[in-house]
């Protein structure tokens, strides 16, 4: 099956502003079809909202799958954050921060 | 049928998509797929209009939903660029988000391009590209009565409340209907701006008032394009005609036989002949077990709109065959004579090329099927 993805829009290594972080991002086989297969990326933001923003500008419609309309992450995603697990997207990050992006455990 | 076209039936499963393609007479299908392998897929469109483009809606068990679009009826696609979302609250207000797409609707003839989406919970979304973008309808989103129509959002089905049977009329694209499971049939004269509950004579045997303005649970309503004053539906609690200007539903159900009932989930109406229809009962009572009566699954038809039905089992087991099947996955093709196509819950797909007379299993084995369309390509 064929399913064409736009094609990344910016440099992944963009540079880091003001008050922007750079951190290491791995994600879960669930959203490889997003970055053609790469599981582990430099991506920029303050906070963890900023750094799903960053990664939606390069990988259009990631963010929707991941955190809904109203600003929630959806109830079967997990973010984890230097390995604690969190659902606060206004949580800060700082450079060299690892974030984890994974399907939570669930099945049938 | 044309040589130049082919039948396509179009799957939709709990765990990705698939396709039956048929021979002219509609006796050997070739099964083709998976797509979307792990996707929930709720439903899969092709364009009458243009008979290239495709929708699919889809989610995971973790992402949230979207839609995929297709350009050349299924051998590409591409994810919407805006999928149908409800809009962000204000301050302090409800938080709705959609959990995922129950329901495509080609739009108007007279607008190429425009399709509709019923959401799960109840919301209604229009795109005016094909696909790629899609925005609510504030006229019934946003409807300060939504809440009440519907019951909110434990009033619904077991996955969840549905906006479904997006009904456009072919004379007028102003003109449309809705079946919300829960809430009701809604009607709009203004292509949604404004909507008015149509459930006169309608039964909701589970509310205080078994017969309320709004609150019923329709599982599908059906418009016929050659009549579209007449309407079907099969709902919680029976089997119903409508014939406008009379805006009352009239209980078609009740000239079913007694051991089998008029309940079910799934209507399908004859192209071309408007008195005549086809369902697939389902046991309601107690508990409602929803799986064919006694365990012996039929197709009933009727062709004097609801006076009479005939049992049309032939080919179907005897016994100990407890299917399911659900509101989107009974469909009638567009053939002389008309094919008729139901998908079970267990992953069986079966056909009939003579109008109920006789079924065949077509496929089997595949995963819990949510939905059926056909389409000529």
């Amino acid at each position: 099956m064929a399913l064409c993805r736009p094609a990344s829009s910016r440099n992944l290594r963009a540079g880091n502003g003001a008050g922007v972080s750079t951190v290491a991002l791995r994600l879960a086989p669930l959203l490889h079809s997003y970055t053609r297969g790469a599981s582990e990326l430099q991506v920029t933001g303050g906070t963890l909202n900023e750094m799903l923003q960053d990664l939606d500008r390069r990988y259009p419609g990631i963010r929707f799958r991941l955190v809904d309309e109203q600003d929630r992450p959806r109830r079967h995603v997990r973010f984890f954050v230097n390995d604690a697990d969190t659902r606060d997207l206004e949580m800060k990050l700082r450079d060299g921060d690892n974030v984890y992006i994974v399907g939570a455990l669930s099945g049938g | 049928m044309p040589d130049e076209t082919s039948l396509l039936l179009m799957i939709a499963t709990r765990k990705g998509s698939f396709t039956l393609r048929a021979n002219p007479e509609r006796d050997r299908f070739q099964l083709e797929g998976p797509q979307f392998l792990g996707h929930v897929v709720h439903h899969i469109v092709l364009d009458p209009r243009d008979r290239r483009t495709m929708l699919l809606a889809a989610s995971t068990g973790h992402l949230g939903p979207t839609v995929f679009r297709s350009a050349d009826a299924g051998g590409s696609w591409q994810e919407a660029e805006r999928p149908p979302q409800f809009a962000k609250a204000v301050a302090g207000g409800r938080k709705r988000a959609v959990d995922h797409v129950f329901w495509l609707t080609p739009g108007h003839a007279d607008e190429p391009g425009v399709w509709y989406a019923g959401t799960s919970p109840q919301g209604l979304f229009r795109s005016e590209d094909a696909g790629r973008r899609w925005e609510g309808v504030a006229g019934l989103n946003d409807h300060p009565l939504l809440d009440t129509w519907t019951g909110g959002e434990q009033d619904g089905t077991p996955d969840g409340p549905k906006l479904h049977s997006v009904l456009i009329d072919p004379r007028d694209r102003r003109r449309m209907y809705v079946g919300m499971s829960s809430g009701g049939v809604f009607a709009t004269d203004d292509q949604g701006a404004t909507w008015r509950p149509m459930n006169r004579g309608s039964l909701a045997e589970f509310r205080p008032d078994p017969f309320p303005e709004y609150g019923q649970d329709p599982h599908r309503v059906a418009l016929h394009p050659l009549r579209p004053d007449r309407l079907y539906q099969q709902n919680h609690c029976g089997i119903y005609r409508l014939d406008l200007p009379d805006e009352t539903w009239i209980r078609v159900g009740e000239r079913m036989p007694s051991e089998v009932g008029d309940i079910g989930l799934p209507l399908a109406l004859h192209p071309r002949d408007p008195d005549t229809a086809w369902v697939f009962p389902m046991d309601g009572s107690t508990v409602w077990p929803r799986v064919s009566p006694g365990g012996k699954p039929a197709v009933y038809g009727t062709g004097d709109a609801g006076q009479s039905w005939q049992r049309l089992d032939q080919g179907l087991p005897r016994e100990q065959a407890w299917f399911t099947v659900k509101r989107q996955a009974f469909c009638a093709d567009e053939l002389a004579p008309v094919g008729l196509y139901f998908g079970t819950t267990s992953g069986s797909v079966w056909a009939s090329n003579n109008e109920g007379e006789q079924w065949h299993c077509v496929a089997q084995h595949l995963p819990e099927i949510y939905a059926l369309e056909t389409a000529l390509v």
